[in-house]
């Protein structure tokens, strides 16, 4: 789009600037602070340069739950992004149905974090909850606080049930800006259900999908309260994801400097994938 | 000159067809006419309503389980597996209505989250204007910093902000976490607001400036009418992020402003197993989100999308 040129606009940004850097900046500065020293109480530190960077990075307990939760967040992004267009694309386009959709699959989003996490444990417990009484009727075994292959299954069904409706609205918005005309043509052409699907919806579902993608690979990448309040990172550590790791070592262990320099690379991670999705987002308005 | 002229018409002509098809609740004949081309899809569409059906149970399921505890008296839950309440009971409800220590945790909840939606929303206007309109020194840059921040893990920022906030005083009061939550809220309510401004053809601003409105007066008496639904949409997304976020809101208080959502998890943990409460409490906090989702029903999809389809 044609911008005019003004840094007069600054004066509009100036108090989002302000407050975003209040809640952004010295908090970091805090971290940062932090992740150089070391402290034995009474307020007294030490400079330690690196040594904290060296020993997360070194530590197999950060590998192990990093390699969790990139196999956390592939599995769901797996199943939520072709599930999600799925049910966008057997959606009504119009009618009276459309509004109850829309509401009902959006109320899952709108529910506090812990209490998802409070309700899937009460859906989930093998002797009163529903899923758990079904899957244990069928005869398979099931306690997701004590296998940790339940416990998987049901943190990754609960982000299933919370999340894939985000992939759904994302898919169908996209859906719906493609007029008629488009339909009609394939039609005449004689086009069939898939060439349809591959050569008008996905083109014009691509932004859309692309914010669909990285929001659900941010947010299942910071995932916290809800496996907390459901598994508690167990059972061991079986689903103990970064950010749970984290605040154990930040809030439980006390071990500040270890939780301070974790924060800054998981931090710089996000921040890589963010510039990705930026980059992404950019290119794909500037060719739409 | 021309490509530029060229561009602007396409994008009204885009305009144009996005008002003929994205309101749900579209005419009739348009409905008809896409029904017949859906036709074309052969004999599956006439079960493709399976999907979005059995889509929809599967979200209802642990929500009704949720609603069938609640009803239940503790000894029955206890007592064993049953699909409805024998014994159906508002106890549950009853004791989280009558007792201040929960029904404080609902006014602090709804204080924090609606300062924090007018701040955010108020704030982001402004500068999501200047993003749509202007280009200035350090824009691009600036737009990504906003973005990172809606990126960071609140895990990373739990600590700090609990020093933060005590060394200003602000501990355990709503403003604390109304101010903590504009942390994501301000980035995703600049990005939203900037994709449904840049819909707005620009000639419009020109007009109200050549026939000499001031920019203030032309942004609220012009502007802002013509984006309230994205004004709308962006509220709406500010009250859900700010409602469903427990860790820092947890982090940030103790006793005088404690969110529901964490009054919920601590009577859990110390009056015993009381599944009944914790069951009735959560269904108690479905209600706001259910009602304001009933507001935005229309642009809901649109919202979602960043205000850009």
């Amino acid at each position: 789009m044609d911008k005019t040129w003004n840094n007069k606009a600054w004066f509009m940004v100036l108090p989002v600037l302000v407050l975003v850097a209040f809640n952004a900046i010295i908090p970091l500065m805090t971290v940062v602070n932090y992740s150089v020293q070391e402290t034995f109480g009474n307020n007294l530190f030490f400079f330690e340069g690196v040594k904290w960077f060296q020993e997360v990075l070194n530590s197999p307990r950060f590998h192990a739950s990093l390699l969790r939760q990139v196999a956390f967040t592939g599995l769901i992004l797996l199943i939520e992004v072709p599930l999600g267009v799925a049910v966008a694309l057997a959606m009504p386009r119009s009618g009276p149905w459309v509004a109850v959709c829309l509401v009902l699959m959006s109320l899952p989003l709108l529910i506090p974090w812990n209490v998802v996490g409070a309700m899937w444990n009460i859906f989930a417990l093998p002797d009163i909850g529903l899923l758990g009484y079904v899957i244990n009727a069928m005869g398979i075994s099931y306690n997701f606080t004590s296998q940790p292959l339940s416990a998987w299954f049901t943190v990754v069904l609960m982000d299933v049930w919370h999340w894939t409706s985000l992939v759904v609205l994302l898919a169908y918005a996209g859906l719906v800006s493609i007029p008629d005309a488009y339909y009609q043509a394939a039609k005449i052409d004689g086009a069939s259900r898939w060439s349809v699907f591959r050569f008008i919806q996905l083109p014009k579902m691509k932004r859309v999908l692309t914010i669909a993608v990285l929001l659900r690979f941010m947010d299942s990448f910071m995932v916290y309260t809800e496996p907390f309040v459901l598994t508690g990172g167990g059972p061991g550590n079986a689903t103990t994801f970064l950010s749970i790791d984290l605040v154990k070592a930040a809030l439980g262990e006390f071990n500040l400097g270890i939780a301070a320099a974790m924060s800054i690379i998981y931090f710089l991670m996000t921040l890589l994938m963010s510039w990705l999705f930026y980059t992404l987002m950019t290119q794909s308005e500037a060719e739409g | 000159m021309t490509s530029v002229k060229e561009g602007l018409g396409d994008k009204r002509g885009d305009v144009l067809m996005r008002e003929q098809t994205t309101p749900p609740a579209a005419s009739n004949a348009a409905g008809l006419q896409s029904a017949s081309v859906m036709s074309g899809r052969g004999r599956e569409a006439r079960f493709l309503w399976l999907v979005p059906t059995v889509y929809i149970i599967f979200l209802m399921l642990p929500i009704y389980w949720l609603l069938n505890m609640s009803f239940k008296t503790t000894n029955e839950i206890l007592g064993g597996f049953s699909l409805w309440p024998r014994s159906f009971t508002v106890a549950s409800y009853v004791e989280i209505l009558t007792n201040p220590v929960w029904y404080n945790g609902y006014i602090s909840s709804i204080s924090y989250v609606f300062i924090n939606t007018a701040i955010s929303v108020s704030v982001a206007l402004p500068a999501a204007y200047a993003f749509s309109r202007y280009r200035f020194l350090g824009d691009k840059h600036l737009f990504f910093w906003l973005l990172t921040n809606r990126m960071a893990p609140p895990a990373v920022f739990a600590l700090p902000f609990y020093q933060l906030y005590s060394a200003i005083n602000l501990f355990d009061t709503p403003w604390a976490v109304a101010l903590a939550h504009c942390l994501f809220n301000i980035p995703l309510a600049v990005w939203i607001l900037e994709g449904f401004m840049s819909g707005v053809p620009k000639e419009i601003d020109e007009t109200a400036f050549i026939d000499g409105y001031s920019w203030p007066r032309f942004f609220v008496k012009i502007f802002m009418p013509l984006i309230a639904s994205g004004i709308g949409v962006t509220a709406f997304f500010c009250f859900m992020f700010s409602w469903v976020e427990l860790l820092l809101a947890k982090t940030l208080t103790s006793v005088a402003a404690k969110p529901i959502a964490a009054v919920m998890t601590r009577t859990a943990s110390t009056s015993g197993y009381e599944l009944g409460l914790l069951a009735a409490a959560g269904v108690l906090t479905i209600v706001p989100g259910a009602i304001v989702i009933w507001f935005v029903r229309n642009y809901i999809a649109k919202g979602f999308a960043l205000g850009r389809v």
